[in-house]
């Protein structure tokens, strides 16, 4: 077996599997091997699991050798973000506080990968609890970006984005509360798609903000992120918010082409603030759909610009209800000595989380007090109602809307963990998507005079993930920013 | 406690409202598929959701949302077709997910009344300004534990209606009335079992008092946890009591949470308002507005049986029944259907139907501790037994011997009134010539009565006729005895 084929895309391993050109054992062995060396250096993974990656490796050999027809992802590896539960293996949420949580059963995302018969090889780096850009709030210390180790992968998913960029695995799930899979996209250079709010149920997800976190994936084509989509999405009833609609192949309008597409540009995603290399790269990207046939139409998204505010008052709201079920009582983190409950409590919970998960705690308790409710919590859903209207108003006069994944490339690792509101304002093109549910995703479309990746983000009106990997695919068919390789990590 | 001094009591006027957990009998948790079963070893009821693992989300029991619209229509209340769950925040070990999911600012029912018979008042109207869906929290055990804290989670998550009533209440006595009723209600409309020994029918009482006269409200107390009748009744008594003395002692009621001791009598301070909590109320984002439509309601609605008010205005107006008699017949619907199958298998004999039902049935039950639905006598075989008395076949007398033989099974079916009364010979004799023949006999025999009854004696003719029903083993028909008696004795 050679590199490159240890390091193909999801399609094309799974179609060497099928054909018997490849075995699971060889793949996952390879893989494995990459990953225990990229640990040191990048840190992407918090649990490996080689012991039973194999196991399931030789199940999906069995499977594959049989004359029936496979699962279609049948022995392509993959890995979950430590937030998603997967049963008999470690889930910690890179935290302290679950630093020895085993999770008893499976997500229902994760359940549908298995299902597929992906093989998973382990779990990925985060930013605690999923809070944050950079991860660097991870407690077991922060991922490095593939591109330039000096570098932030982007968060929350960090871990995932930088696996999946450094050909560690060629997918990863990862999960999307305000930008936490389309900005690590974004800075890592892959492609990171956040599906409609209800589409992947939530079961099994540590819940961080329940009306925002959305599952999603990282690979490096569109292609593979509807191939993964169609394993991860489909209604459960475990998940009340999760929609009961159609089943559908997300991969049926890949080739569709691009005549006549209606390209929204907000005023707001163009204006001050974009770094220049983004911005350029950005504006290429414009050109190559123009290209092929679609137009840019202008639009105004006046509300977008409250977006980070009304996204950390009702994420952080929902969070400090969320995690105070780790009280060290049942699970988790207990402190050695405490005199009374209150005390058990607070040396738990001060001892379990780090320091940015504390401060939405405390951001979320105040704004839901006793008296401010109405002025924050109350306000904010308002204004998120008014965010909505942006876009359905929006969507009147275009089909996607396209702009900057993030405002800026990479930053370096300690450069804004000292100043949260730089670090918040990373996802603020990111997080509108969230407030309204609708489905974005991130695709590589340039590197900036460092050589680091700049993402495009696409997004569109609910329900519209094959109209979007669509727009994606056709232009990584005329592009190859996705095909890079950081240095280092050739095969 | 009573209050000692009527005096005092008449100047102040006490204000009552009542919040009542009623227990939802479904099989299954509110959001969760774990039993609801009581008694189970502990911990072996909890999910993964009871336990708030980590990932996992609640699902609403569609059957609890049923019995809270069957309770909304049973109390002519409104049943919001949007209802919204919240999360009430707080920490406690028992409390696994560190909030409790309740409905805050809406409601699943608005409105609706409660009609109770005020042993003042006469027919009391008792406003319920809402009711709402929520979870129970765990049971934290602090005995057996050495210093250590159990934590139980099997009732974790059990589904309860909260029943608030307006403060329509204007002594204990009042205040019981209305929980009594309440209670035979929510088991009337199968929506709850009532055991209040196992704490699924609990009540606080706020309460306050002020000067007659006085439309200001005095500041409340809450009592929590009142699981019986008889402890209401004391812990409210007390709680009034104690307002008063405090108030005409130059003190002011301190809004507070109390707790009623029922060994010492006397409720105690739990927590100040100013100790608390800031439950940070907000929608669950787990959970969708619940949403009921037009024809769930009116499913459940034609599904409801007659009401108990309706079914006790009924038994007035169509058996002809004391107001009295046809509210302790519909106690319950068990009680209320014994006495309408009897009535109806006894060929309309209602009144005595109830006599026997409140009576004879009543009592035997009592002694026994059997329930209703238990009774070692149908309500077909108390019927054949009743129609027996009124074709005369058998007196009253005889009737409660036969009653006993049926209690202790001495014959099955529905006949086994006449099974037992050829089988022990007692038919009622109403034979003249063979009634003349046993009072002529004990006539002869006791010459002395005779003789006191000619003297005068009223009494002594009623010995005599004591006399001839020993005689005749009870069997004689009484009317015909005394009037051939009293024509021998001319």
């Amino acid at each position: 077996m050679t590199g490159v084929a240890s390091t193909g895309t999801v399609a094309e391993l799974a179609a060497a599997l099928r054909a018997r050109k490849l075995s699971s054992v060889e793949l996952t062995t390879a893989l494995l091997a990459r990953i225990e060396q990229a640990q040191s250096t990048l840190n992407t993974f918090v649990t490996i699991d080689a012991e039973g990656a194999l196991e399931q490796a030789r199940a999906a050999d069995a499977v594959l050798t049989r004359p029936d027809e496979p699962p279609p992802l049948a022995g392509v590896p993959i890995a979950h973000k430590d937030v998603i539960m997967t049963a008999g293996l470690p889930t910690t949420c890179s935290s302290r506080m679950l630093a020895n949580f085993i999770a008893p059963y499976d997500a229902h995302v994760a359940g549908g990968l298995r299902t597929a018969g992906t093989v998973l090889v382990g779990k990925t780096n985060m930013d605690e609890f999923a809070m944050g850009s950079s991860n660097e709030t991870s407690w077991f210390g922060p991922v490095r970006n593939p591109w330039n180790r000096d570098f932030v992968p982007g968060g929350s998913s960090g871990g995932s984005a930088a696996a999946v960029a450094a050909r560690l695995v060629p997918a990863a799930t990862g999960t999307d509360t305000g930008g936490s899979i389309r900005q690590p996209a974004s800075l890592s250079g892959v492609c990171g798609l956040k599906p409609t709010y209800g589409v992947c149920s939530r079961y099994g997800l540590v819940a961080f903000a329940s009306s925002l976190d959305t599952p999603g994936m990282f690979a490096r084509t569109a292609e593979d992120c509807g191939l993964l989509l169609n394993a991860m999405a489909g209604h459960d009833a475990r998940d009340s918010t999760s929609l009961d609609r159609p089943r559908e192949d997300y991969t049926r309008d890949l080739e569709l082409p691009l005549e006549g597409l209606r390209i929204g540009m907000p005023a707001e995603y163009f204006g001050d603030g974009i770094d220049a290399d983004v911005a350029a790269a950005v504006d290429q990207a414009l050109a190559q759909f123009r290209k092929q046939g679609a137009t840019t139409v202008p639009i105004v998204l006046p509300n977008v610009r409250l977006s980070v505010p009304v996204y950390y008052v009702i994420a952080s709201a929902e969070a400090s209800s969320n995690l105070s079920r780790f009280d060290g009582v049942r699970y988790g983190h207990r402190a050695k000595d405490y005199t009374d409950l209150a005390d058990m409590y607070s040396k738990s919970r001060a001892e379990g989380f780090g320091a940015e998960v504390k401060r939405r705690i405390l951001i979320g308790t105040y704004v839901l007090s006793h008296g401010y409710y109405d002025a924050y919590y109350l306000k904010a859903q308002q204004v998120r109602r008014l965010i909505a209207d942006d876009f359905a108003r929006a969507y009147q006069q275009c089909d996607v809307i396209m702009g900057p994944t993030a405002p800026a490339p990479a930053f370096r690792i300690g450069d804004k963990t000292d100043d949260p509101v730089q670090m918040y304002l990373n996802d603020i093109f990111t997080i509108a998507g969230n407030l309204t549910g609708a489905p974005g995703i991130s695709i590589p479309c340039g590197f900036d005079r460092r050589g680091l990746p700049i993402g495009l983000q696409i997004q569109a009106n609910y329900f519209a993930e094959a109209r979007l990997l669509n727009v994606a695919h056709r232009y990584q068919l005329d592009t190859d920013w996705h095909a890079r390789v950081p240095g280092g990590f050739a095969p | 406690m009573s209050t000692s001094n009527p005096a005092t009591v008449n100047r102040w006027e006490t204000v009552i409202g009542l919040e009542t957990h009623v227990q939802l009998s479904t099989a299954a948790k509110i959001f969760s598929g774990a039993s609801t079963a009581f008694g189970a070893a502990p911990n072996t009821q909890a999910s993964a959701v009871d336990i708030a693992l980590p990932g996992v989300l609640p699902v609403l029991n569609r059957g609890a949302v049923e019995r809270a619209i069957r309770f909304g229509l049973a109390v002519g209340g409104n049943i919001n077709r949007r209802s919204v769950f919240a999360r009430k925040n707080y920490f406690y070990p028992d409390l696994p997910k560190g909030y409790q999911i309740s409905q805050y600012e809406f409601p699943v029912v608005t409105g609706g009344e409660v009609g109770v018979a005020s042993p003042t008042r006469g027919d009391l109207r008792v406003h319920l300004p809402r009711a709402h869906l929520e979870e129970v929290a765990g049971m934290s055990l602090h005995e057996d534990f050495h210093g250590m804290t159990g934590i139980d989670l099997n009732r974790a998550g059990t589904p309860l209606l909260e029943i608030v009533t307006e403060p329509d209440l204007r002594s204990s006595d009042e205040a019981v009335a209305y929980a009594r009723t309440l209670h035979g209600l929510v088991r009337w409309i199968g929506i709850c079992d009532g055991n209040m020994q196992e704490g699924s029918f609990r009540c606080d009482a706020n309460v306050s008092v002020r000067r007659t006269g006085s439309d200001v409200l005095g500041t409340r107390c809450e009592i929590k946890n009142l699981n019986s009748f008889r402890f209401m009744q004391e812990a409210i008594d007390f709680e009034v009591r104690r307002q008063i003395e405090l108030i005409e002692d130059g003190g002011t009621v301190v809004q507070e949470t109390r707790l009623y001791d029922p060994d010492r009598h006397e409720t105690r301070s739990m927590r100040s308002k100013e100790d608390a909590q800031d439950y940070r109320y907000f929608p669950d984002p787990d959970l969708p507005p619940l949403v009921i439509g037009e024809d769930w309601i009116e499913r459940v609605r034609s599904e409801l049986p007659e009401l108990p008010e309706a079914m006790r205005a009924r038994f007035v107006r169509d058996h002809a029944l004391p107001a009295a008699d046809a509210a302790t017949l519909t106690a319950s619907r068990e009680l209320a259907a014994y006495f309408e199958s009897a009535a109806s298998a006894a060929g309309g004999e209602a009144k005595i139907a109830a006599n026997w039902t409140l009576g004879e049935v009543s009592a035997a039950l009592n002694r026994n501790d059997i329930d209703i639905a238990r009774s070692p006598v149908s309500a077909p075989q108390l019927a054949g037994l009743l129609k027996r008395i009124a074709d005369g076949t058998i007196s009253g007398k005889i009737a409660k011997e036969v009653f006993d033989a049926m209690w202790a099974g001495e014959a099955d079916g529905d006949a086994a009134a006449d099974t037992i009364i050829d089988r022990r010979g007692l038919r009622q004799i109403s034979d003249q010539g063979a009634i003349e023949r046993i009072v002529a006999d004990a006539i002869a025999a006791n010459p002395a009565i005779v003789a006191e009854y000619k003297a005068g004696k009223e009494k002594a003719f009623n010995s005599l006729i004591g006399r001839v029903m020993a005689a005749s083993k009870g069997r004689a028909n009484p009317a015909q005895v005394n009037a051939i008696l009293k024509q021998l004795l001319g």
